[in-house]
């Protein structure tokens, strides 16, 4: 069943503006952009400044947990923009549409949403679980860019915020990551002088350039993981929608290229790094 | 029997295949028209276009196709077929064991057909567990953790109920337990795809195999830490071989991690029939070489004594196969079909 997004560019600023504030919602497992993920399907504006967000996952059956998550996460993210009355989040084709469009509608936790099913008060445990994974990740990807820039695993774990902060990466992944690393590594209170350590572990501990390799290894099994993941991810939701190889027009592309935000493979090498540094990115909320 | 460019003959034991209903006139409800959209999904996202299946056959198939397609034109000599319930998404189930036997009892000597027991039936899931073992002799259980049942939207391996029937089948000799980690939804506010219950599940049945289909995918890392700890637990490549088409070098990687963490006495090799077809799996698997950076990088090889033992040895020494005899015995029969 062929259903191609219906959103198109024509000039609307205040369309383009919802794009780019829902470039900065991750799906939470992925660490992701739900619009380079193809998520998003629609948007439409009122003229009372209402918003609704149309948006689909490659299942029916994709946690909805995180589906609650990514909801939550579009209504704050849109809700940013001043004009922004009321923002609607629409879940679509989901086993749980019915229940995650009632609950953002309202403005109920989630624990209000789903009583019938056993939940904690919030979601915050699992939050976290993918934020350190999402940290990890992030983590790996600069720290394989300086090991390519030519940087030794001394100068590496010695290195320090500010030294980070005056780095150009050349390496694709290394560049993307590198800001998006910045802001988790700030968020999570694990450095906010120029000189404190650039690189720690998730409990705050100093690296070791013997130890490194390690912690390498262990960084590495998270990221074939996450990108599997998103490999697979990508290829249902198209398989879903039929649509092959999104190419969306809407998107105000934050890529250094003038490519849409659609898809990953559109400029895999270009600097996608803006995107997740928009200001009040959940991530960092 | 697959033969390798250089005339080796390669023993394929595939370790997870299905003979399912998902037709409309067995769907129960919305839930089973998605549940067999999503397969079809997988089936269209990672198989090569010509390899692709019409909605219509993938939906239902004949006995004498999935023969086809393992033995005939694909290059399996064995398959382990896994029994799916679903009993709330089907009228008839999704592939019973009674099913499954029905498909097999023509080829005795190549399927080897998986119970399945849900331990929210409490009592009735012992009697079940005794009664598969008794009528059908089974050596291997599918358990299906993400299964809806009345209110309940899943289950773990560490229930009290699910460790009564996991030492039943220890008592029995049911040495074979197949996990399928889907996305359980209950508790709502916890990883769904959590597979830590396995851990717990592994130390306390020593006398078990647990074979994680799809090697724990989505949680490829976490089983891989699992798998380093627990000698009793094995990884199905369900799932990620597939990748070897469409992304060569994600699978270079995953495979290299799995050859790490888990090692090549532990991989099982699987197509998830009728997912995807074996033939070509197979044919680029052997030919697959890990690219030269991620094999320094990870410091390990896919050798061919790794393949050999992935794509069957693995399989033979859990299910207790004697490779020779059991080539022998296919010889006969093939021979007893030829003078008919």
């Amino acid at each position: 069943m062929p259903r191609p997004a219906r959103t198109e560019t024509g000039g609307d600023a205040r369309i383009a503006a919802v794009w780019t504030q829902l470039a900065g919602v991750m799906d939470p497992e992925l660490d992701e952009s739900i619009v380079d993920l193809g998520f998003v399907e629609d948007i439409a504006i009122g003229t009372d400044g209402r918003v609704d967000v149309a948006f689909r996952l490659p299942t029916y059956w994709c946690s909805p947990n995180f589906a609650f998550l990514m909801a939550d996460d579009i209504g704050r993210a849109v809700r940013a923009l001043p004009w922004a009355r009321e923002v609607h989040p629409r879940l679509e084709d989901h086993m749980f549409s019915q229940e995650v469009n009632r609950g953002t509608h309202l403005g109920l936790s989630f624990a209000e949403t789903f009583r019938d099913l056993e939940v904690s008060d919030t979601l915050e445990g699992l939050r976290e679980t993918f934020l350190r994974k999402a940290f990890q990740r992030r983590q790996e990807a600069v720290i394989l860019g300086l090991r390519r820039a030519g940087w030794s695993d001394a100068a590496i774990v010695t290195t320090d915020l500010g030294t980070l902060d005056r780095t150009v990466l050349t390496d694709p992944e290394g560049l993307r990551q590198k800001p998006r690393y910045r802001e988790i590594l700030l968020a999570r209170g694990l450095a906010a002088r120029p000189s404190d350590l650039a690189f720690v572990t998730l409990d705050g501990a100093a690296i070791t350039a013997e130890g490194l390799p390690v912690h390498l290894r262990g960084l590495r099994a998270i990221r074939i993981n996450m990108e599997a993941n998103g490999a697979l991810c990508r290829g249902l939701l198209d398989a879903r929608y039929d649509e092959g190889p999104r190419q969306r027009t809407a998107a105000p592309s934050t890529h250094a290229c003038g490519g849409a935000g659609a898809s990953s493979g559109c400029c895999g090498g270009c600097a996608r790094q803006t995107v997740g540094q928009t200001t009040g990115s959940p991530l960092s909320a | 029997m697959f033969r390798t460019p250089d005339g080796e003959e390669i023993f394929i034991i595939d370790g997870h295949t299905h003979f399912w209903d998902g037709s409309p006139e067995n769907q129960a409800n919305i839930h089973g028209k998605q549940f067999i959209d999503c397969f079809y999904a997988y089936h269209n996202a990672l198989s090569p276009k010509d390899q692709l299946w019409s909605k219509e056959q993938f939906e239902k198939y004949s006995a004498d196709k999935m023969h086809h397609d393992l033995f005939v034109d694909g290059p399996d000599d064995m398959a382990i077929v896994q029994s799916t319930y679903l009993k709330e998404f089907y009228k008839n189930g999704f592939n019973t064991i009674e099913r499954n036997l029905d498909m097999a009892k023509a080829y005795p000597d190549r399927y080897i057909v998986n119970g399945s027991f849900d331990p929210r039936d409490g009592e009735k899931a012992l009697e079940y567990i005794h009664f598969m073992k008794e009528n059908y002799n089974i050596k291997g259980v599918k358990l299906y953790t993400a299964e809806w049942k009345g209110d309940s939207r899943g289950w773990k391996l560490t229930d009290p109920s699910a460790y009564r029937c996991l030492e039943l089948c220890q008592k029995l000799g049911i040495t074979n337990v197949h996990v399928h980690k889907g996305p359980t939804i209950i508790p709502l506010d916890k990883d769904a795809f959590d597979v830590h219950d396995v851990d717990h599940a592994a130390t306390d049945f020593q006398g078990l195999n647990f074979i994680i289909e799809h090697c724990g995918l989505p949680r490829l890392d976490d089983f891989c830490w699992i798998a380093v700890q627990e000698t009793n637990v094995y990884g199905g490549l369900a799932v990620a071989l597939p990748f070897i088409h469409s992304r060569p070098r994600y699978f270079a990687e995953v495979i290299s991690e799995l050859l790490f963490w888990v090692g090549e006495d532990k991989i099982l090799f699987g197509s998830d029939y009728a997912i995807w077809t074996p033939r070509w799996l197979v044919e680029k698997f052997w030919n697959f070489e890990i690219p030269e950076d991620i094999k320094q990088e990870h410091g390990v090889d896919l050798t061919r004594e790794a393949k050999r033992k992935i794509l069957g040895l693995n399989a033979a020494r859990l299910y207790n196969i004697d490779i020779e005899a059991q080539k022998a015995r296919l010889k006969d029969a093939s021979l007893a079909v030829a003078a008919e």
